[in-house]
């Protein structure tokens, strides 16, 4: 959709005396590029490792206590409806001009994912694995490290996935406060009429989702390799 | 002599339900034993069975295992001591068999050159081809994952092991084969089982002592199959065991353990006139052809017409016969079949021993 | 606290009803163009879904296509879809085409996979048993497919509608109107009050679309529960990439 617009944009940009990109400015920037990339990756990381050090914990004691789950995913409900603008804009008084007001909004997002996949990922687990389990004298504690939470990785991490995803995107409204990575060119070339930065800092948002999409998956694939082992079949002996 | 087991009055009730599931059950097996639950859906068998090693806590009883009373030890710690498969295996699909099998080796602190041949050895009394190992449960067919659930069972050598429905998910056939194989195992191993099971033909077939029992686990009979066959206790265990009585014994007792008839036999070279004889006096409507102790077949009396010898009349061999180690239902079942009207004994490389008559056989169980 | 306080102060204030840029009028202008983006975009995206998911055909290119755009972040759709409107026809970039083609092209893959996985999830035996004693497409697609596929639908729906409103918000930095205007004008005369007002009326408008919509797909799909209590698969699919 993007690409089909960049096209059309391209098509009529011919007409124009100006190209569509003008790669002098991006060899001119190329510091800056780097620097709000890595604010733009340490602000995903970070939220996105904060939350996830908050929802795991109440997923795992949500599937113990089931009572506590609906009111927990409400909530987080409740935040993730927030529109981000609002949110950050909220925070602003109270926090300022800071990582902090971004970075509150990304790990409110981040929750409700985060808790709902883990959840659901240690729900799927076969309830007469972790009967047997017990049954062989494996203590509860072992029960959920050892069988638990390594079957529920494959759901854990596509909600990990989907949250970083997120983030990155959500990362570039917060150009509205001067700390939105690559948000900034997207709101630079906004501002100036300028379709050089505005591609930089779309075309590299999506490049870094991507990546950060492979990666995860890679992480899942090569953390689980029974997933894989269930296609294949034994000849019966 | 003290029992492995003993279950002393045990109950587990249930709050918010009136009937406890199971109430007052007292029973006791003894070490080496292989006993059987059996009962209708919901009798409260398998609450029992979670009841020795406290999946399910007892409200009510006492429960000793080699004279220590279960409930003051640690459950965890008890657990590792026991045995347990269930219906589904529950193997834990992220690690391989090996590690499966490990499983509770390690919990017990194993090192590596004591888990290693054990698990080796394992492999070879589940007849597992040791491919296998490496692989993960996903991987292997029905069969296997059963042996495999049962291997890892004893993996650590514990005395005592529990098993719910360990044979009610596969199919019939491979059901008949993982039964067999268990009767083979628990020879080598002697270990105490408790097994749960609906179906009372298994019962009969893999266990030493069948335990019926009612709803609230109510203990019915408490017996060897043998004796509850010939002997139900009442109605509701006659009932459960159900249908052909006569023939569910039958198949208990093995041809070799009964004397044989030694049967009319004439050798090949015998003349006609002569086996006409042995017809005659051996009161069936056939003979049977021996030629030094090896079975060759039959011939009647439309055979031998106009022939000069045995030989010539082109004796027919046996359709079916048994061997000492098939059960006398086994031999019914020839005897029914066949057109000789008796069932012939040989070994498995035709020697002949004799044979059963119906009569014979209906000797034993109304005897 | 304080700042919050004064823009709860800020909204009560009987001056900021009236006008052009009054509490009322900004919301409907922000509620104007949510509903036409939303209408519009079910228009297309719906009709496609049920033609994908009932066919069979082209999944997989519908499903890489919305997956697509739900990674792209919805402040660069919106930035680039007004540069390019500029390009086209400079006087439309000043009126609310720009952003409600954007919430068109941000609304659209969440509807259409919704509606996608809606039908596709519809159990493929019903289907065959439908076919069986003699319904056509057209009879199993509207008798069987779409009812069985409306919770899904809505899901989408809402989904969209809050994304829509969401994004809404932000209209005001390409000189659009509604709720966002607040935001960015107060951020511009360095009115905090005016700020946070916006942010907290943003705020509420969205949650009351969330549960507005969540109300309407329970009207829409009261008893449709599996009924063989086969274990239904997480529903992971309606939470979707947060985009605004």
């Amino acid at each position: 959709m993007i690409a089909a617009l960049v096209t059309l944009a391209g098509v009529i940009a011919q007409e124009d005396t100006e190209p569509l990109i003008r790669w002098i400015w991006i060899t001119d920037h190329l510091d800056d590029i780097l620097s709000r990339g890595l604010q733009h990756l340490y602000l995903t990381v970070a939220s996105v490792g904060i939350g996830f050090a908050i929802a795991f914990p109440l997923a795992v004691l949500a599937s113990r206590r089931r009572k506590v789950a609906p009111p927990i995913t409400w909530l987080l409900g409740v935040l993730y409806t927030i529109p981000a603008i609002a949110f950050i804009f909220l925070l602003l008084p109270v926090t300022g001009f800071s990582l902090t007001t971004v970075a509150i909004p990304l790990i409110a997002y981040s929750l409700l994912i985060l808790f709902r996949n883990t959840l659901a990922g240690l729900d799927g687990v076969d309830a007469d694995v972790k009967e047997a389990a017990l049954g062989m004298g494996l203590s509860r504690r072992q029960v959920l490290w050892k069988v638990e939470i390594p079957l529920a990785l494959p759901v854990v991490i596509a909600g990990l996935r989907i949250a970083t995803v997120s983030a990155i995107g959500l990362v570039t409204i917060a150009a509205l406060i001067g700390r939105g990575g690559f948000g900034q060119f997207i709101q630079l070339g906004l501002q100036t009429f300028f379709w050089t930065p505005l591609l930089v800092g779309v075309v590299l948002s999506v490049v870094m989702a991507f990546l950060a999409d492979v990666l995860l998956l890679g992480i899942q694939r090569l953390a689980t390799p029974w997933t894989r082992a269930s296609s294949t079949r034994v000849l019966v002996t | 002599m003290t029992a492995m087991i003993s279950l002393q009055q045990i109950e587990k009730r249930y709050p918010g339900t009136a009937a406890p599931a199971v109430d007052g059950l007292s029973l006791d097996i003894a070490e080496g034993e292989t006993v059987a639950l059996v009962g209708p859906s919901g009798c409260g068998k398998t609450t029992t069975l979670k009841m020795i090693n406290r999946l399910i806590e007892p409200t009510g009883g006492r429960l000793l295992l080699d004279g220590t009373d279960v409930l003051q030890r640690d459950p965890v710690d008890l657990r590792r001591g026991i045995g347990y498969v269930i219906q589904q295996t529950g193997l834990m699909p992220h690690r391989t068999v090996r590690q499966n099998m490990a499983t509770v080796p390690n919990l017990l602190g194993w090192s590596d050159e004591q888990t290693a041949p054990r698990i080796e050895e394992l492999t070879e009394i589940f007849d597992l081809d040791p491919e296998l190992l490496d692989r993960y449960p996903a991987e292997l067919s029905g069969g296997q994952r059963q042996r495999v659930g049962v291997a890892r069972a004893l993996a650590a050598d514990p005395p005592v092991m529990l098993m719910d429905e360990p044979f009610a998910a596969v199919d019939p056939i491979v059901r008949a084969r993982l039964q067999d194989q268990f009767l083979d195992i628990q020879e080598r191993l002697n270990k105490t089982i408790v097994f749960v099971t609906h179906d009372i033909d298994e019962a009969i077939k893999l266990s030493d002592r069948i335990a019926i029992l009612n709803v609230g686990a109510k203990l019915e009979q408490y017996a060897p199959a043998e004796e509850i066959l010939r002997e139900p206790a009442n109605d509701f265990v006659r009932e459960f065991v159900g249908a052909e009585r006569g023939l569910k014994r039958l198949a208990l007792i093995k041809v070799g353990d009964i004397p044989l008839e030694d049967g009319p036999v004439v050798a090949p070279t015998a003349t006609a006139d002569q086996a006409r004889q042995a017809i005659e006096d051996g009161g069936f409507d056939f003979v049977s052809v021996i030629a030094d102790g090896e079975l060759l077949g039959w011939v009647d009396r439309d055979m031998l017409a106009g022939k000069a010898t045995v030989a010539d009349s082109t004796p027919r061999p046996f359709t079916a016969y048994v061997t000492a180690r098939d059960s006398l239902r086994q031999a019914l079942d020839s005897i029914v079949t066949s057109r000789t009207g008796v069932a012939v004994v040989a070994t498995e490389g035709q020697r002949y021993k004799g044979i059963l008559t119906l009569e014979r056989i209906s000797q034993e169980i109304i005897s | 606290m304080n700042g919050f306080l004064d823009g709860i102060q800020w909204i009560v204030n009987p001056a900021h009803w009236s006008g052009v840029d009054g509490v009322p009028s900004r919301l409907w202008e922000h509620v104007q163009l949510s509903v036409i983006a939303l209408i519009l975009a079910s228009l297309i995206a719906i009709p496609l879904g049920l033609l994908v998911g009932h066919t069979r055909r082209g999944t997989f290119l519908t499903a890489q296509f919305a997956n697509l755009g739900r990674a792209v972040p919805s402040f660069a759709v919106l930035s680039v879809t007004y540069l390019v409107v500029i390009k086209i026809s400079p006087k439309l970039a000043f009126g609310s085409v720009p952003t409600i083609a954007a919430l068109i092209l941000l609304a659209f893959p969440v509807i259409l996979i919704n509606t996608l996985v809606g039908i596709q999830q519809v159990d493929a035996d019903t289907i065959e048993a439908a076919r069986g004693i003699g319904m056509n497409g057209r009879q199993v697609l509207m008798q069987l497919e779409v009812p069985m596929a409306t919770p899904l639908i809505m899901t989408g729906l809402r989904l969209a509608a809050v994304l829509i409103v969401a994004t809404a918000g932000l209209a005001a930095l390409v000189a659009g109107g509604g709720l966002g205007r607040y935001v960015v004008d107060g951020f511009a005369l360095q009115e905090t009050d005016r700020v946070v007002a916006g942010a907290i009326l943003i705020a509420i408008l969205a949650i009351a679309t969330d549960v507005l919509f969540s109300f309407l797909a329970k009207l829409a799909s009261p008893r449709l529960r599996s009924t063989d209590g086969r274990k239904q698969p997480p529903r992971l699919i309606s939470v979707p990439t947060k985009q605004v």
